[in-house]
């Protein structure tokens, strides 16, 4: 069996995406399905994240596998000055795809190249969390019926997102219109903008979150942080400029769908959770399926 | 003995080798590191400093016996797009060119991103070359660009 990893969201081709977002709607409707009882996936998070771990657990063990792995690398044999390589190599004796979530950039393209068992990215620093962008991917889907010439409102942190940039980057592909909403200190980067210009997509920047919300068929929040300000009151300024409120959806579409990659602070009110619109729980549980879809796959079963 | 044989002087030809010539003045030991001069053990001649009517001042490594491969000589482009490489056999030019941006560059330039693993692990650094024109290198492991202005070498 070749090894396949998922480093990157560029790894995969639109229509590999499209299979997996295929395969986890099986899974939707028959999530338990015990066809990893033979194998054993490595969950290895070098930083704590409890939610992508659970999700990726919860997915394992609904398809009969075994995990075992570490949470924080202060407990484990890494803070003895072990090298990631001998980790993963180590790791690799043990398991049959190790799922991997590390503060470093670039760390798991590493850990890909010396491992002989494929791996999932679960977050390399601020560069990539492909899952994420797949989960998102399928509840835009499913919300919508289709992927193809949506209007997509981003909302709040554009510049430091990486959750942003990888979906901007992944519906270049399905003839995007793109509102981009955030204060200018936290714009799009251009990097990111080039590939909405290679494709001629269009888009629109906003300051102000009202003006973007008729046009969307989705409104994907995002949380801003403080630190990402030089001046604190810059940030008291914008902080509360970007609170999605029930309010603010009487001029919304009617299929409009609010996504947020949680946790949230406080850029969704409360009061938006009974509404209709609201789809961010049901997008985190998405991702089981969506995890489901690419373990099976990558494992060949 | 006239002006242009003086010039031939300052450095003295070889018979066989490698003559690097243009190299912009200031980044000549940046090229000398490039190519692991150090650990060369066939003889090697350095002229610094010397007149260029194109550039001003320029440097000039003459390495005897020494023949590079392409993609090992294209590295000095990256510190010295002006360089010319002349292949010297038997005291005769046997061939003359600039030097190219490849399109990979491997191990000598340091990832600008101080949270990328291969500036925290034993990792060989790898790029891939974006921007030839405005020298843009986009690291295989963490994503991220280093410009022009940024490149450190290792
Ligand atoms: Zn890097």
């Amino acid at each position: 069996m070749k090894k396949r990893s998922l480093v990157s969201i560029n790894d995969f081709s639109k229509e590999e995406s499209i299979r997996i977002l295929d395969r986890a709607m099986e899974f939707e409707k028959n999530p338990t399905q015990k066809i990893l009882e033979n194998f054993v996936v490595a969950t290895l998070f070098f930083e704590p994240s409890t939610r992508t771990r659970l999700s990726f657990e919860s997915a394992v063990n609904r398809l009969g596998g075994k995990v075992i792995g570490f949470t924080d690398s202060a407990s484990s044999s890494v803070q003895k000055g072990e090298s990631l390589k001998d980790t993963i190599k180590t790791v690799c004796n043990y398991s049959d795809l190790i799922v991997m979530r590390h503060p470093r950039e670039g760390s798991a393209r590493f850990a890909s190249e010396v491992a002989s068992v494929p791996i999932i990215n679960a977050g390399d620093g601020a560069n990539q969390h492909p899952t994420q962008c797949l989960l998102d991917l399928y509840s835009i889907r499913k919300t919508q019926g289709h992927l193809d010439n949506l209007h997509v409102a981003f909302v709040g942190d554009l510049k430091y997102g990486r959750t942003v940039h990888s979906l901007v980057i992944a519906l270049c592909n399905f003839n995007t219109t793109f509102h981009l909403v955030s204060p200018q200190e936290l714009k799009l980067p251009s990097s990111v903008k080039m590939h909405i210009k290679e494709k001629q997509l269009n888009y629109h920047q906003y300051t102000d979150l009202s003006e973007a919300v008729p046009h969307a068929d989705i409104i994907y929040m995002t949380r801003i942080q403080k630190e990402r300000f030089s001046d604190p009151i810059e940030y008291e300024k914008v902080k509360n400029s970007y609170v999605l409120s029930s309010k603010m959806l009487v001029t919304a579409r009617e299929n409009m769908k609010v996504l947020h990659p949680l946790p949230r602070v406080n850029e969704i009110s409360e009061d938006v959770d009974d509404m209709p619109q609201a789809y961010y729980f049901e997008q985190a549980l998405n991702g089981v399926y969506v995890r489901q879809a690419l373990l099976a796959s990558i494992l060949g079963v | 003995m006239n002006k242009d044989q003086r010039k031939e002087l300052k450095v003295s030809a070889i018979e066989n080798g490698t003559v690097i010539d243009h190299i912009p003045a200031h980044n000549l030991f940046q090229v000398v590191r490039i190519l692991n001069l150090e650990k060369y053990e066939s003889q090697i001649l350095i002229g610094m400093n010397l007149d260029s009517q194109k550039y001003g001042q320029k440097g000039i490594l003459k390495l005897s016996n020494k023949f590079f491969k392409s993609d090992e000589i294209n590295k000095i482009a990256l510190v010295a797009p002006t360089a010319t490489m002349i292949v010297i056999r038997d005291f005769q030019i046997v061939e003359k060119r600039n030097v190219e941006i490849p399109d990979e560059v491997v191990k000598i330039v340091k990832c600008f991103n101080p949270n990328c693993i291969t500036n925290h692990e034993k990792i060989i650094t790898r790029f891939n070359v974006i921007d030839k024109a405005d020298l843009r290198l986009q690291c295989h492991y963490c994503e991220k660009i280093t410009a022009k202005d940024n490149v450190t070498f290792l």
